[in-house]
Protein backbone atom coordinates (compact mmCIF):
# COMPACT_ATOMS: atom_id res chain seq x y z
CA UNK A 1 0.00 0.00 0.00
CA UNK A 2 2.91 2.23 1.12
CA UNK A 3 4.60 1.63 -2.07
CA UNK A 4 1.55 2.96 -4.38
CA UNK A 5 0.92 5.97 -2.45
CA UNK A 6 4.48 6.77 -2.72
CA UNK A 7 4.53 6.26 -6.36
CA UNK A 8 1.65 7.88 -7.17
CA UNK A 9 2.38 11.25 -4.45
CA UNK A 10 6.05 11.03 -5.81
CA UNK A 11 4.61 12.46 -9.20
CA UNK A 12 4.38 15.72 -7.52
CA UNK A 13 7.76 15.88 -6.71
CA UNK A 14 8.94 17.64 -10.07
CA UNK A 15 6.41 20.24 -10.16
CA UNK A 16 6.62 21.30 -6.34
CA UNK A 17 10.88 21.76 -6.86
CA UNK A 18 10.02 23.39 -10.46
CA UNK A 19 7.77 25.89 -8.42
CA UNK A 20 9.88 26.35 -6.02
CA UNK A 21 13.25 26.85 -7.59
CA UNK A 22 11.32 28.93 -10.43
CA UNK A 23 10.07 31.44 -8.12
CA UNK A 24 13.38 31.33 -5.93
CA UNK A 25 15.26 32.19 -8.96
CA UNK A 26 12.91 34.64 -10.79
CA UNK A 27 11.87 36.32 -6.96
CA UNK A 28 16.21 36.34 -6.46
CA UNK A 29 17.02 38.36 -9.51
CA UNK A 30 13.88 40.55 -8.62
CA UNK A 31 14.53 41.18 -5.30
CA UNK A 32 18.26 42.15 -6.50
CA UNK A 33 16.41 45.10 -8.33
CA UNK A 34 14.51 45.79 -5.55
CA UNK A 35 17.32 46.24 -2.84
CA UNK A 36 19.04 48.38 -5.52
CA UNK A 37 16.03 50.49 -5.56
CA UNK A 38 15.59 50.56 -2.00
CA UNK A 39 18.98 51.76 -1.72
CA UNK A 40 18.85 54.44 -4.60
CA UNK A 41 18.98 58.12 -3.68
CA UNK A 42 16.15 58.90 -5.51
CA UNK A 43 13.54 59.46 -2.57
CA UNK A 44 10.48 58.36 -4.90
CA UNK A 45 12.08 54.99 -6.23
CA UNK A 46 13.17 54.42 -2.98
CA UNK A 47 9.53 54.80 -1.12
CA UNK A 48 8.17 52.62 -4.58
CA UNK A 49 10.18 49.89 -3.48
CA UNK A 50 10.06 49.87 0.28
CA UNK A 51 6.04 50.12 -0.05
CA UNK A 52 6.27 47.56 -2.69
CA UNK A 53 8.29 45.08 -0.13
CA UNK A 54 6.05 45.96 2.49
CA UNK A 55 2.93 45.08 0.85
CA UNK A 56 3.93 41.98 -0.48
CA UNK A 57 4.83 40.31 3.27
CA UNK A 58 1.75 41.79 5.04
CA UNK A 59 -0.52 39.29 2.06
CA UNK A 60 -0.90 35.68 2.73
CA UNK A 61 0.47 34.17 0.10
CA UNK A 62 -2.78 32.37 -0.72
CA UNK A 63 -4.47 35.70 -1.09
CA UNK A 64 -1.54 36.59 -3.61
CA UNK A 65 -2.66 33.33 -5.80
CA UNK A 66 -6.20 33.36 -5.47
CA UNK A 67 -5.91 36.91 -6.49
CA UNK A 68 -3.64 36.28 -9.33
CA UNK A 69 -5.36 32.77 -10.77
CA UNK A 70 -9.12 33.94 -10.23
CA UNK A 71 -8.60 37.63 -10.13
CA UNK A 72 -6.41 38.70 -13.14
CA UNK A 73 -8.78 36.66 -15.93
CA UNK A 74 -11.01 39.58 -15.57
CA UNK A 75 -8.65 41.29 -17.25
CA UNK A 76 -7.95 38.89 -19.95
CA UNK A 77 -5.16 37.85 -18.27
CA UNK A 78 -5.23 33.82 -18.14
CA UNK A 79 -2.84 32.37 -16.65
CA UNK A 80 -2.55 28.61 -16.55
CA UNK A 81 -2.19 27.45 -12.49
CA UNK A 82 1.63 26.58 -13.12
CA UNK A 83 2.15 29.89 -14.15
CA UNK A 84 0.30 31.71 -11.52
CA UNK A 85 1.72 29.63 -9.10
CA UNK A 86 4.86 30.77 -10.47
CA UNK A 87 4.06 34.94 -10.70
CA UNK A 88 2.65 34.76 -7.25
CA UNK A 89 5.38 33.05 -5.46
CA UNK A 90 7.93 34.83 -7.60
CA UNK A 91 5.96 38.04 -6.15
CA UNK A 92 6.21 36.96 -2.63
CA UNK A 93 9.84 35.52 -3.03
CA UNK A 94 10.82 39.14 -4.55
CA UNK A 95 10.44 40.60 -1.39
CA UNK A 96 12.09 38.81 1.19
CA UNK A 97 14.97 38.13 -0.79
CA UNK A 98 15.38 41.76 -1.12
CA UNK A 99 15.29 41.44 2.60
CA UNK A 100 17.56 38.57 2.90
CA UNK A 101 19.88 40.83 0.42
CA UNK A 102 19.33 43.74 2.56
CA UNK A 103 20.57 42.11 6.24
CA UNK A 104 23.47 40.77 4.08
CA UNK A 105 24.44 44.05 2.80
CA UNK A 106 24.23 45.61 5.61
CA UNK A 107 26.80 43.38 6.86
CA UNK A 108 29.73 44.32 4.66
CA UNK A 109 31.84 47.17 7.21
CA UNK A 110 31.92 50.35 5.25
CA UNK A 111 35.61 50.09 5.37
CA UNK A 112 35.30 48.04 2.30
CA UNK A 113 33.39 50.37 0.22
CA UNK A 114 35.72 53.00 1.33
CA UNK A 115 38.79 50.58 0.33
CA UNK A 116 37.85 50.14 -2.75
CA UNK A 117 36.90 53.72 -3.63
CA UNK A 118 40.85 54.22 -2.44
CA UNK A 119 42.06 51.37 -4.65
CA UNK A 120 40.46 53.89 -7.72
CA UNK A 121 37.84 51.17 -8.57
CA UNK A 122 34.25 52.16 -10.33
CA UNK A 123 31.35 52.03 -8.79
CA UNK A 124 29.96 48.61 -10.54
CA UNK A 125 33.42 47.26 -9.88
CA UNK A 126 33.30 47.72 -6.62
CA UNK A 127 29.54 46.42 -6.30
CA UNK A 128 30.40 43.12 -8.13
CA UNK A 129 33.94 42.24 -7.15
CA UNK A 130 33.37 43.64 -3.65
CA UNK A 131 30.56 43.94 -2.17
CA UNK A 132 28.31 40.96 -3.76
CA UNK A 133 30.72 38.05 -3.00
CA UNK A 134 31.27 39.09 0.77
CA UNK A 135 27.08 39.82 1.08
CA UNK A 136 26.28 36.52 -0.93
CA UNK A 137 28.37 34.82 1.61
CA UNK A 138 26.58 36.53 4.58
CA UNK A 139 22.84 36.04 2.81
CA UNK A 140 23.78 31.96 1.98
CA UNK A 141 22.47 30.73 5.20
CA UNK A 142 19.20 32.50 5.19
CA UNK A 143 18.52 32.24 1.81
CA UNK A 144 18.20 28.58 2.11
CA UNK A 145 16.47 28.80 4.80
CA UNK A 146 13.59 30.98 2.67
CA UNK A 147 14.14 28.58 0.33
CA UNK A 148 12.97 25.51 2.65
CA UNK A 149 10.02 27.71 3.66
CA UNK A 150 9.11 28.51 0.21
CA UNK A 151 9.17 24.79 -0.43
CA UNK A 152 6.85 24.52 2.32
CA UNK A 153 4.68 27.52 0.87
CA UNK A 154 4.53 26.07 -2.38
CA UNK A 155 1.81 23.62 -0.92
CA UNK A 156 -0.30 26.55 -1.45
CA UNK A 157 -0.31 25.95 -5.11
CA UNK A 158 -2.35 22.68 -4.72
CA UNK A 159 -5.10 25.17 -3.55
CA UNK A 160 -5.11 26.46 -7.66
CA UNK A 161 -4.66 23.31 -8.75
CA UNK A 162 -1.12 22.94 -9.27
CA UNK A 163 -0.22 19.01 -9.43
CA UNK A 164 2.57 19.06 -6.82
CA UNK A 165 2.89 16.79 -3.93
CA UNK A 166 -0.08 18.13 -1.90
CA UNK A 167 -2.50 17.52 -4.85
CA UNK A 168 -1.32 14.03 -5.73
CA UNK A 169 -1.55 13.19 -1.56
CA UNK A 170 -4.97 14.60 -1.73
CA UNK A 171 -6.18 12.90 -4.60
CA UNK A 172 -4.82 9.62 -3.20
CA UNK A 173 -6.71 9.98 0.18
CA UNK A 174 -10.05 10.77 -2.00
CA UNK A 175 -9.40 7.61 -3.82
CA UNK A 176 -7.69 5.03 -1.45
CA UNK A 177 -8.97 5.99 1.43
CA UNK A 178 -5.93 6.29 3.20
CA UNK A 179 -6.09 9.58 4.78
CA UNK A 180 -3.44 9.66 6.76
CA UNK A 181 -0.74 7.37 5.53
CA UNK A 182 -0.85 10.09 1.93
CA UNK A 183 -0.35 12.75 3.71
CA UNK A 184 2.67 10.89 5.85
CA UNK A 185 4.05 10.43 2.30
CA UNK A 186 3.98 13.53 1.53
CA UNK A 187 4.98 14.89 4.73
CA UNK A 188 7.48 12.46 4.43
CA UNK A 189 8.30 13.94 0.72
CA UNK A 190 8.81 17.42 2.00
CA UNK A 191 11.33 16.25 5.24
CA UNK A 192 13.59 14.99 2.93
CA UNK A 193 13.35 17.57 -0.53
CA UNK A 194 14.40 19.74 3.09
CA UNK A 195 16.94 18.04 4.50
CA UNK A 196 19.14 17.58 0.83
CA UNK A 197 18.73 21.68 0.18
CA UNK A 198 19.51 21.93 4.07
CA UNK A 199 22.70 19.66 3.46
CA UNK A 200 23.50 21.24 0.07
CA UNK A 201 23.80 24.92 1.54
CA UNK A 202 25.31 24.08 4.30
CA UNK A 203 28.14 22.04 2.02
CA UNK A 204 28.08 25.59 -0.08
CA UNK A 205 28.66 27.51 3.00
CA UNK A 206 31.61 25.69 4.19
CA UNK A 207 33.38 25.65 0.81
CA UNK A 208 32.80 29.20 1.08
CA UNK A 209 34.22 29.60 4.41
CA UNK A 210 37.30 27.35 3.81
CA UNK A 211 37.99 30.02 0.71
CA UNK A 212 38.53 33.02 2.79
CA UNK A 213 40.20 30.92 6.14
CA UNK A 214 37.19 31.02 8.15
CA UNK A 215 36.97 27.78 10.34
CA UNK B 1 -16.38 55.52 -5.74
CA UNK B 2 -18.14 52.38 -7.58
CA UNK B 3 -15.31 50.28 -6.26
CA UNK B 4 -16.04 51.61 -2.68
CA UNK B 5 -19.86 50.94 -2.17
CA UNK B 6 -19.51 47.39 -3.87
CA UNK B 7 -16.81 46.90 -1.00
CA UNK B 8 -18.93 48.26 1.77
CA UNK B 9 -21.94 46.54 0.36
CA UNK B 10 -19.66 43.03 0.63
CA UNK B 11 -18.63 43.74 3.97
CA UNK B 12 -21.71 42.40 5.94
CA UNK B 13 -20.71 39.18 4.32
CA UNK B 14 -16.92 39.34 5.09
CA UNK B 15 -17.23 40.32 8.44
CA UNK B 16 -18.18 37.05 9.72
CA UNK B 17 -15.29 35.58 8.23
CA UNK B 18 -13.08 37.63 9.68
CA UNK B 19 -14.34 37.40 13.40
CA UNK B 20 -13.76 33.56 12.45
CA UNK B 21 -9.93 33.92 11.15
CA UNK B 22 -9.25 36.20 14.12
CA UNK B 23 -10.46 33.34 16.73
CA UNK B 24 -9.16 31.17 14.64
CA UNK B 25 -5.42 32.70 15.26
CA UNK B 26 -6.96 34.21 19.03
CA UNK B 27 -7.19 30.50 20.32
CA UNK B 28 -4.15 28.71 18.09
CA UNK B 29 -1.88 31.46 19.69
CA UNK B 30 -3.66 30.28 23.05
CA UNK B 31 -3.23 27.13 22.72
CA UNK B 32 0.15 26.99 20.62
CA UNK B 33 1.94 29.19 23.21
CA UNK B 34 1.77 27.19 26.06
CA UNK B 35 2.11 24.02 24.19
CA UNK B 36 5.15 25.78 22.93
CA UNK B 37 6.57 26.51 25.99
CA UNK B 38 5.94 23.00 27.19
CA UNK B 39 7.85 21.61 24.74
CA UNK B 40 10.94 23.82 24.93
CA UNK B 41 10.61 22.50 28.90
CA UNK B 42 10.70 19.02 27.71
CA UNK B 43 13.44 19.43 25.34
CA UNK B 44 15.31 20.54 27.90
CA UNK B 45 14.26 17.57 30.40
CA UNK B 46 17.17 15.16 31.40
CA UNK B 47 14.31 12.20 31.37
CA UNK B 48 14.91 11.31 27.98
CA UNK B 49 11.78 10.11 26.20
CA UNK B 50 10.14 13.78 26.86
CA UNK B 51 13.18 14.85 24.72
CA UNK B 52 12.02 12.06 22.40
CA UNK B 53 8.41 13.55 22.27
CA UNK B 54 9.28 16.99 22.35
CA UNK B 55 11.62 16.47 19.65
CA UNK B 56 9.09 14.72 17.09
CA UNK B 57 6.04 17.24 17.56
CA UNK B 58 8.61 20.07 17.00
CA UNK B 59 9.74 18.15 13.88
CA UNK B 60 6.39 17.42 12.51
CA UNK B 61 4.84 20.80 13.13
CA UNK B 62 8.08 22.79 11.91
CA UNK B 63 8.82 20.22 9.22
CA UNK B 64 5.34 19.84 7.30
CA UNK B 65 3.88 22.62 5.12
CA UNK B 66 1.17 23.89 7.17
CA UNK B 67 -1.35 22.88 4.89
CA UNK B 68 -0.17 19.43 4.66
CA UNK B 69 -0.18 18.92 8.53
CA UNK B 70 -3.93 20.47 8.27
CA UNK B 71 -5.01 17.81 5.74
CA UNK B 72 -3.54 15.31 7.65
CA UNK B 73 -5.78 15.98 10.45
CA UNK B 74 -8.60 16.49 8.71
CA UNK B 75 -8.39 13.17 6.81
CA UNK B 76 -6.71 10.98 9.28
CA UNK B 77 -9.11 12.19 12.70
CA UNK B 78 -12.08 10.81 11.39
CA UNK B 79 -10.16 7.79 9.93
CA UNK B 80 -9.36 7.08 14.21
CA UNK B 81 -13.52 7.46 15.09
CA UNK B 82 -12.59 11.11 16.03
CA UNK B 83 -14.93 13.28 14.55
CA UNK B 84 -14.21 17.38 15.22
CA UNK B 85 -15.51 19.89 13.30
CA UNK B 86 -13.73 21.58 10.68
CA UNK B 87 -12.92 24.77 12.99
CA UNK B 88 -11.63 22.36 15.44
CA UNK B 89 -9.26 20.71 13.17
CA UNK B 90 -7.83 24.09 12.07
CA UNK B 91 -7.10 25.18 15.48
CA UNK B 92 -5.78 22.03 16.54
CA UNK B 93 -3.46 21.93 13.49
CA UNK B 94 -2.43 25.81 13.73
CA UNK B 95 -1.72 25.66 17.25
CA UNK B 96 0.47 22.69 16.64
CA UNK B 97 1.98 24.56 13.70
CA UNK B 98 2.21 27.83 16.13
CA UNK B 99 3.93 25.64 19.10
CA UNK B 100 6.31 23.87 16.84
CA UNK B 101 7.85 27.00 16.07
CA UNK B 102 7.06 28.99 19.29
CA UNK B 103 9.24 25.94 21.11
CA UNK B 104 12.23 27.44 18.90
CA UNK B 105 11.75 30.62 20.54
CA UNK B 106 11.04 29.65 24.15
CA UNK B 107 14.54 27.61 24.12
CA UNK B 108 16.46 30.27 22.49
CA UNK B 109 14.93 32.90 25.35
CA UNK B 110 15.43 30.05 28.39
CA UNK B 111 19.00 29.47 27.06
CA UNK B 112 19.71 33.43 26.87
CA UNK B 113 19.12 33.16 30.71
CA UNK B 114 23.09 32.85 32.22
CA UNK B 115 23.79 29.70 34.10
CA UNK B 116 24.14 32.23 37.43
CA UNK B 117 20.45 32.95 37.44
CA UNK B 118 19.69 29.54 38.05
CA UNK B 119 22.65 29.41 40.65
CA UNK B 120 21.46 32.03 42.13
CA UNK B 121 17.73 30.92 42.45
CA UNK B 122 19.10 27.48 44.10
CA UNK B 123 21.53 29.18 46.67
CA UNK B 124 18.62 31.12 47.87
CA UNK B 125 16.19 28.16 47.97
CA UNK B 126 14.10 28.93 45.21
CA UNK B 127 15.04 25.30 43.77
CA UNK B 128 12.74 23.51 40.96
CA UNK B 129 9.63 24.30 39.80
CA UNK B 130 9.15 27.40 42.10
CA UNK B 131 12.86 29.05 40.88
CA UNK B 132 12.02 28.32 37.43
CA UNK B 133 8.41 30.36 37.81
CA UNK B 134 9.60 33.32 39.40
CA UNK B 135 14.06 33.49 38.17
CA UNK B 136 14.23 31.80 34.93
CA UNK B 137 11.35 32.37 33.52
CA UNK B 138 10.03 35.88 33.00
CA UNK B 139 13.80 36.67 32.37
CA UNK B 140 13.54 34.31 29.66
CA UNK B 141 9.84 35.87 28.58
CA UNK B 142 11.10 38.82 28.04
CA UNK B 143 13.64 37.45 25.46
CA UNK B 144 10.95 35.80 23.48
CA UNK B 145 8.17 38.13 23.41
CA UNK B 146 9.65 39.80 20.43
CA UNK B 147 10.00 37.14 17.97
CA UNK B 148 6.93 35.45 19.65
CA UNK B 149 4.84 38.47 18.47
CA UNK B 150 6.17 38.25 15.02
CA UNK B 151 4.88 34.66 14.72
CA UNK B 152 1.80 35.61 15.97
CA UNK B 153 0.95 38.26 12.80
CA UNK B 154 2.28 34.96 10.89
CA UNK B 155 -0.46 32.66 12.54
CA UNK B 156 -2.61 35.15 11.55
CA UNK B 157 -1.66 35.42 7.71
CA UNK B 158 -1.82 31.11 8.13
CA UNK B 159 -5.17 31.41 9.35
CA UNK B 160 -6.00 31.97 5.76
CA UNK B 161 -4.95 27.95 4.98
CA UNK B 162 -8.47 26.96 6.95
CA UNK B 163 -10.26 27.83 3.73
CA UNK B 164 -8.87 24.14 2.35
CA UNK B 165 -11.19 22.64 4.93
CA UNK B 166 -14.24 24.77 4.49
CA UNK B 167 -13.66 26.71 7.37
CA UNK B 168 -16.06 29.81 6.91
CA UNK B 169 -13.11 32.26 7.28
CA UNK B 170 -12.09 35.68 5.66
CA UNK B 171 -10.96 33.51 2.34
CA UNK B 172 -14.14 31.39 2.14
CA UNK B 173 -16.35 34.59 2.40
CA UNK B 174 -14.61 36.10 -0.31
CA UNK B 175 -14.39 32.89 -2.64
CA UNK B 176 -18.15 32.39 -1.88
CA UNK B 177 -18.69 36.34 -2.98
CA UNK B 178 -16.36 35.33 -5.93
CA UNK B 179 -18.31 32.54 -7.58
CA UNK B 180 -21.30 34.76 -6.81
CA UNK B 181 -20.48 37.87 -8.91
CA UNK B 182 -17.42 36.68 -10.58
CA UNK B 183 -15.97 39.66 -9.96
CA UNK B 184 -12.60 37.91 -8.18
CA UNK B 185 -10.21 40.48 -8.60
CA UNK B 186 -12.07 42.85 -6.33
CA UNK B 187 -13.08 40.63 -3.72
CA UNK B 188 -9.85 39.16 -3.56
CA UNK B 189 -8.39 42.67 -3.61
CA UNK B 190 -10.75 43.52 -0.50
CA UNK B 191 -9.24 40.60 1.12
CA UNK B 192 -5.90 41.49 0.60
CA UNK B 193 -6.75 44.89 1.58
CA UNK B 194 -8.46 43.59 5.15
CA UNK B 195 -5.39 41.10 5.49
CA UNK B 196 -2.53 43.31 5.25
CA UNK B 197 -4.23 46.58 7.14
CA UNK B 198 -4.65 44.22 9.92
CA UNK B 199 -1.32 42.79 9.90
CA UNK B 200 0.40 46.55 9.45
CA UNK B 201 -2.26 46.88 12.91
CA UNK B 202 -0.29 43.68 14.75
CA UNK B 203 3.15 44.70 13.33
CA UNK B 204 2.95 48.22 14.89
CA UNK B 205 1.77 46.54 18.35
CA UNK B 206 4.58 44.45 17.99
CA UNK B 207 6.91 47.47 17.58
CA UNK B 208 5.36 48.85 20.91
CA UNK B 209 5.68 45.91 22.51
CA UNK B 210 9.53 45.78 21.85
CA UNK B 211 10.13 49.37 23.04
CA UNK B 212 7.96 48.76 26.07
CA UNK B 213 10.18 45.74 26.98
CA UNK B 214 13.27 47.49 25.72
CA UNK B 215 12.41 50.47 28.29
CA UNK B 216 14.97 48.96 30.96
CA UNK B 217 17.14 49.18 28.46
CA UNK B 218 17.36 53.12 27.40
CA UNK B 219 17.66 54.00 30.96
CA UNK B 220 21.02 52.82 31.48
Amino acid sequence: MIMELLTSIARGVGLTLYVTGASLLIGGIIGLVLVGAARSPIGIIRGAATLYINIVRVIPPITWLFLIYFGLPQYALRLSTLQAAIVGFSIIASAFMAEIYRSGLLSIPDGQREAAHALGLGSITTVGHIITPQAFRVALPAIATYGIGLLKDSALASTIGVREITYYAQQSAKQTHEGLLSFVVAGALYIIISLVVALVARRVDLKLRRKIGVV
Amino acid sequence: MDLLTQWLGWMPNLAPGLVISLQLTGLALLIGFPFGLLLAVMAEAKFLPFQWISFGFVEIGRGLPALVLLYLLYFSLPDAGITLTSLTTAIIALSWNTGAYASEYFRAGLAAVPLGQKEAAITSGLTGWTGFRIVILPQALRISTPPLAGLAVLVFQGSALAFVIAVPELMSKAFEIGSITFEYLSVYTLTAVIYGSLTLVFLGLVRLLELRLGRHLLRN
